[in-house]
């Protein structure tokens, strides 16, 4: 085979020109980004496209007749286009801007809670969650007198398929689930999960927060009933985040917050709302940072995808390689499916200092408990430090990280 | 006993001797390590300083105008900065410490730990000390 083969056209040296803050350096040290499941970095094209849009096109989106408000509004549409096409959403209009994942949960559980969800009903949330697929329905079942159940997880950090079944029941409205843990890094089999959930009449919110830069989403082919990820973690600028519903389901919930833009009739006496999507978003939305989510798109629809994964995936193989070779180290989360990151802890030594050390070589990595602190005590530990890569890091930067874990831990011991 | 501001210049000092972070680092954790261990009994919610990620404990007994102070924490690196800290304001007068102004975290390299947001307690920690010796003035 020639080598041409072997390595596909994904050529990482040109890919990293294209994020300037992988350039700089921290402490004196080449920066080594490892904390991209907390958030991505930026490529130049979505820098450029904010200042664009603020220094030449910026106006007010909707209700414009003026010539900018016209052209703002046309790219801020664009890019629910471009979102539509990019998780294989069937409308338009079943994409919601929100201010990110969390807000998106939060809608659904308040909205969908209010119109489905009753005394004695039952929620299901996975034991994988992050807090923001938590806490909104603990709040929820608070509100509507229903019971939280929660599937349990197994020690791989793999959710307990035998379970499954016995938790799901005629009462069970919906099932909360991420399509991949932030703190384990464990991707779930959705593909079995909703089905199941189906069966029994529930439906299913999927938290695509951490999924989302790592695999293809097509939420018509998994058939979730609501879908959620956040523009930062998708290589966009912070404080968007996207809600996708199954648009009979939106429709048949009542709106969250009122205001601008939601209404179509404003009287004293009451109000009439608007169409969707624009039902869910009351007040002026997050312009410019929606339409850089777009060319955050443009970067990854124009990215050798298969490229980029392979090459994500063979980092984190022999970055997982190395820490078991590392002597008292212990990944948590070994299950058989997982995004490219590696939680872990180191027997004797803290999470907060091997981050203080790492940090002083130029290494960002996350430390503590995730915001996932039942999946901390499931596992008996405080917390753990986790490396998480995306497709712009290099093998160079995984030896590095090595190297100097091996050496922070010297230090500590 | 030196005053309050002379440790600090003492500190300042030894780690003007340090060559780098390296060493900076070394010399904080070896002081993590010899930290006395405070009693188990005070390793409790009521002594706790609740950091996000390092948690720190820290108790005080008063005698004779003279306040002492014992602290503990699970993160070895946090443990070396409390140490720094103990050794400034342990056995002085709540007067003394009061008044003391903290410049020499800063002053050593360090005074990236003493951001809020770092999250490891010791702000809270010093903020604490300084409550306990305004609640012991005459």
């Amino acid at each position: 085979m020639l080598k041409s083969d072997v390595m596909p056209s994904f050529e990482i040296e040109k890919i990293r020109k294209d994020f300037p803050i992988l350039a700089r350096q921290v402490h004196g040290k080449n920066l080594v980004y490892f904390d991209n499941a907390a958030s991505a970095q930026k490529p130049k094209i979505v820098l450029d496209t904010l200042q664009n849009f603020y220094s030449q096109d910026y106006a007010n989106v909707h209700r414009g007749v003026h010539y900018l408000s016209q052209i703002s509004t046309d790219a801020f549409e664009k890019t629910r286009d471009a979102l539509q096409v990019f998780i294989g959403a069937k409308h338009r209009e079943e994409i919601i801007f929100t201010a990110g994942s969390t807000a998106s949960i939060n809608l659904v559980a308040q909205c969908f809670g209010e119109a489905f969800i009753g005394e004695g009903d039952e929620i299901l949330v996975s034991g994988l969650e992050h807090h923001a697929n938590l806490v909104p329905w603990q709040i929820c079942a608070q509100k509507r007198k229903a019971v939280l159940r929660i599937m349990p997880m197994l020690a791989t950090g793999e959710l307990d398929m035998e379970k499954l079944p016995l938790l799901l029941t005629e009462k069970t409205k919906i099932l909360a689930i991420t399509a991949t843990s932030n703190a384990l890094g464990t991707i779930t089999d959705l593909v079995n999960i909703i089905p199941l959930a189906h069966q029994v009449g529930a439906k299913v919110l999927v938290d695509g927060a951490q999924s989302i830069a790592h695999t293809k989403t097509d939420v018509q082919a998994l058939d979730a009933d609501f879908w959620v990820c956040s523009s930062h973690k998708l290589f966009g600028p912070t404080g968007v985040g996207v809600l996708y519903g199954k648009k009979d389901l939106l429709e048949a919930m009542p709106v969250y917050q009122s205001g601008g833009d939601m209404i179509k009739t404003v009287r004293y006496e009451s109000s009439t709302y608007n169409e969707l999507p624009h039902k869910f978003e009351a007040g002026t939305p997050n312009i410019a940072d929606v339409i850089a989510l777009g060319s955050a798109l443009d970067y990854i629809n124009n990215l050798d995808w298969h490229g980029a994964m392979a090459h994500e995936k063979t980092l984190h193989e022999n970055l997982e390689k190395g820490l078991l070779g590392i002597q008292g180290l212990r990944i948590i989360g070994t299950a058989k499916h997982k995004a490219p990151l590696s939680s872990f802890v180191v027997e004797g030594v803290h999470n907060y200092d091997l981050g203080v050390l790492l940090d002083k070589m130029g290494i960002a990595i996350r430390t503590g408990h995730h915001c996932a602190e039942p999946i901390m005590d499931f596992f008996g530990v405080a917390g753990t430090a986790r490396a998480s890569l995306a497709f712009y890091n290099t093998q160079a930067e995984v030896d590095y990280f090595l190297e100097s874990l091996k050496k922070a831990i010297n230090m500590l011991r | 006993m030196k005053d309050i501001q002379s440790i600090q210049e003492d500190f300042v000092q030894d780690f003007s001797l340090l060559e780098d972070w390296t060493q900076r680092y070394e010399y904080i954790i070896d002081l993590g390590k010899t930290l006395p261990k405070i009693d188990d009994l005070y390793k409790t919610d009521e002594y706790r300083i609740k950091g996000c990620q390092s948690q720190v404990w820290l108790h005080h007994r008063y005698e004779n105008n003279i306040l002492y102070f014992s602290a503990d924490s699970d993160a070895i690196i946090t443990k070396g900065l409390i140490a720094l800290v103990i050794a400034v304001f342990n056995e002085q007068s709540p007067e003394a410490i009061a008044k003391a102004e903290v410049n020499f975290i800063a002053k050593i390299g360090l005074g990236e730990h003493l951001s809020p947001t770092r999250a490891n307690g010791l702000n809270s920690m010093i903020q604490k000390i300084k409550h306990i010796a305004a609640n012991h003035l005459a």
